[in-house]
């Protein structure tokens, strides 16, 4: 199963290579990771998506606790939460696919935020889950450049991660 | 006042209650070695081999369970330390390894001696730090032993620019640390343990195993009291040694791919397993799908991360064995509820019927010298009361099953690393601790050539170590191997080239003894153990042929042994 584990940790150099080395030594796969510091700048929060079986899945929560840089951790997954991935997609735009992007990048609520002769960048937001589907509908050969950020989440209500 | 880095690192560790520094002196550390001139408080122990400080500080961590200390410098200073942090990781060892490093402005440019130090022990420590200002220097140092020695204990580097040990000032060694991020968890879960004690009292086959886990957390007393209490039997890990007295009735010996067979027999047919302090490891369990087919089981651990990592657990417990182990007691005599007599009965016949298959027993009536009889001597001889540290191989396993360990912290030996060189510097580290201690290291031929340079430490410090060589003119361990599983093929195993140890020995200003014959072995080791304030190295050249047995082939099950 898919989750999304979320991580406060000690925003210093190294905490980083920790988790990111405890995955690869164990044999988990991450896959996407963002990462970057919260209202407290000594702070990261880390949004990490992976997959496993339940018992992969609580090792991988017990080891990231075990990290001396983790202060908190919860899977977003285990209960009511919004998720969030960010795309920056360039295409190639000419003749009639100019007009075919821009109504395929409306059916999406996408953006496209710079525009050449021969080119669209589009901005795509939404659930990390649906990017390959925005993707797929733009098809392969008109796609120059993909970025992702990686899925961010936070959870639904008044549940809070915080110290 | 204010102090140079220097002077803070040696202030730090004199201030956290250090006794001795296991290091080596380089370009990046010559400040520090600077301020360890002008003391005499912290006792700097020069080692000959980097290894050989991390393992020697390993052996008085093990054998006092105060934190080790290592000081050695940048590049192959760090390099060489390496092994040793490992070894302590493995078998969650308290260690405190100050690591020189370049200046600051060089770090990243490939200077001389220069290697990323937290980049490379990262996956083989419980934290590391790179110190950036001197200002940082001393909570640092604070942490790096409050780390490595609370909760699951473990190696902990501390990386230190040569910049950072010229710059000044203030210093003042913080009482006390708090960290936001890092709170083990000390107490068990009450109603965990409840549940647990019902299903202790209810079994009618139980059986205790415990792990490092009670070495380590000081619950041998508390272990002792709960397995008399309810005379349950009781086995212990590699690790775990010496948490239960080997010389009780209730103990079964250790168990695993080496244990006796009523230890792994009543493993396997238990019905309720109460696990303290161990890990599942796979020299222990076997086949993991054979594991204990028909018990609930009981896991008590500090680390949640050891809990159903291997093996599902029913009732995990997290918490410091000690104190789950005092509150099952509480339960215990609080309740009116009591085991099963008659089934207890019943499963004790049962395991004496395993026991009296003699699985040890080995024959004495041949020429040569049998590895089992120097070690059953040297129990004797020594009235079980020698520290013993191994290196690694065969002569480990016949250390484990001969010497009766009956008290904690008195066998140290790199169980989870298994790492061949650990035994004469580990034994150092042990007789720097204990000084009127009978410090025993048995090795193999191979293992000992590993660090056999630590002689020399052992002369400039007086250590009147006792080296039981077992000297089977194989890497033993890997022989038995190829012999059992490569139709004899044996690959590289055979040792060509001996050194003549007594003459080496004696090169060192040590003692050397030459035994070949059965019958010389008790007489040698009253003679050797007798030079109580000389090394003696004593060589027993012993049967190539024997075997470690019983043993559990590789994806057999706990109640698959081989005998004989
Ligand atoms: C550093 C290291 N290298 C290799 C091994 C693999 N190994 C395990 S036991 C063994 C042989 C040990 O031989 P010896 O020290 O003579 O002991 P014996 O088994 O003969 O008692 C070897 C090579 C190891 N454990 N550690």
């Amino acid at each position: 199963m898919r989750h999304i584990i979320s991580i406060l940790m000690e925003n210093e150099s190294g905490a980083l290579s920790r988790v990111a080395g405890l995955f690869s030594a164990r044999g988990y796969n991450i896959e996407s990771l963002a990462v970057a510091p919260t209202e407290d700048a000594t702070i990261s929060r880390m949004t990490l998506v992976t997959r496993g079986s339940d018992e992969i899945i609580e090792q991988i929560t017990k080891q990231l606790n075990k990290c001396v840089d983790v202060i908190k951790l919860i899977d977003l997954t285990e209960g009511e939460h919004i998720e969030r991935e960010m795309m920056l997609i360039k295409v190639k735009a000419t003749g009639e696919l100019r007009e075919e992007i821009k109504r395929l990048s409306d059916i999406f609520n996408a953006r496209i935020i710079d525009v050449t002769e021969t080119t669209y960048t589009i901005e795509w937001t939404g659930e990390g889950t649906k990017s390959d589907a925005f993707i797929e509908a733009l098809g392969s050969t008109t796609i120059l450049e993909t970025v992702r950020t990686g899925v961010s989440g936070i959870s639904r209500g008044e549940k809070c991660l915080r110290i | 006042m204010e102090l140079t880095g220097a002077d803070i690192v040696i202030r730090s560790l004199k201030d956290e209650g250090v006794e001795f520094i296991f290091g080596y002196p380089g370009g990046a550390v010559l400040h520090i070695y600077d301020a360890i001139y002008a003391q005499d408080e912290v006792k700097h122990i020069l080692v000959r081999h980097e290894q050989g400080a991390t393992h020697a500080a390993d052996g008085y961590a093990r054998s006092t369970g105060k934190p080790g200390v290592v000081l050695v410098t940048s590049g192959p200073g760090a390099t060489n330390a390496v092994t040793g942090i490992a070894t302590a990781y493995m078998d969650s060892i308290p260690m405190v390894v100050l690591t020189g490093q370049v200046n600051t402005d060089l770090i990243g440019n490939d200077a001389f001696q220069e290697v990323d130090s937290v980049g490379i022990t990262r996956p083989c420590v419980k934290h590391n730090f790179l110190v950036k200002n001197v200002k940082d220097l001393a909570l640092t140092i604070k942490k790096a032993f409050y780390i490595a020695t609370t909760g699951r204990p473990g190696p902990v580097v501390v990386d230190i620019p040569k910049d950072i040990t010229a710059h000044k000032t203030e210093y003042e060694y913080p009482e006390k640390v708090t960290m936001r991020s890092y709170n083990p968890t000390i107490k068990g879960h009450t109603s965990q343990i409840k549940r647990a004690m019902d299903l202790i009292i209810g079994a009618k086959k139980p059986m205790i195993y415990t792990g490092g886990g009670v070495v380590l957390g000081n619950g041998s007393e508390a272990l002792i009291e709960f397995t008399r209490a309810l005379n349950y039997p009781i086995t212990n890990t590699l690790m775990g040694l010496g948490a239960y007295p080997a010389s009780d009735k209730q103990f079964l010996g250790m168990l695993g791919m080496h244990g006796t067979y009523e230890a792994n027999m009543s493993m396997h047919h238990c019905d309720v397993l109460i696990a303290i302090g161990a890990r599942f490891d796979d020299r222990v369990t076997g086949n993991i799908d054979k594991f204990c087919p028909d018990a609930k089981i009981i896991h008590v651990d500090i680390d949640p991360s050891s809990i159903s990592k291997n093996v599902k657990v029913d009732v995990p417990i997290v918490g410091d064995v000690a104190q789950v182990l005092a509150e099952f007691l509480g339960i215990l005599k609080e309740s009116p509820d009591r085991p099963d007599e008659a089934a207890i009965k019943q499963w004790w016949n049962q395991i004496e019927e395993w026991r009296s298959a003699a699985c040890l027993k080995f024959d004495t009536s041949g020429e040569f010298i049998k590895p089992q009889h120097v070690l059953s001597e040297l129990y004797k001889i020594t009235e079980g009361n020698a520290y013993v540290t191994s290196d690694v191989g065969q002569h480990q396993m016949w250390a484990a099953q001969f010497y009766g360990f009956d008290k904690p912290r008195q066998w140290i030996n790199s169980g989870g690393l298994g790492t061949m060189g650990f035994g004469l510097p580990a034994a150092m580290g042990v007789q720097l601790a204990h000084p009127d201690g009978t410090v025993c290291c048995v090795t193999g031929e191979a293992s000992i050539q590993m660090c056999i340079q630590e002689l020399a430490t052992c002369k400039q410090y007086d250590l009147p170590l006792k080296i039981i060589l077992l000297n089977n003119r194989y890497m033993g361990m890997v022989r038995q191997w190829q012999e059992f599983f490569y139709e004899k093929r044996y690959s590289q195993s055979y040792m060509e080239t001996l050194p003549d140890f007594v003459k080496l020995a004696e090169s060192f200003g040590h003692v050397g003894m030459k035994i070949e014959k059965p019958g010389d072995v008790e007489n040698a080791l009253k003679e050797g153990l007798g030079m109580k304030d000389k090394l003696v190295f004593m060589n027993f050249v012993t049967d190539q042929a024997e075997n470690v047995y019983p043993m559990i082939p590789a994806g057999a099950g706990l109640n698959e042994m081989i005998l004989v």
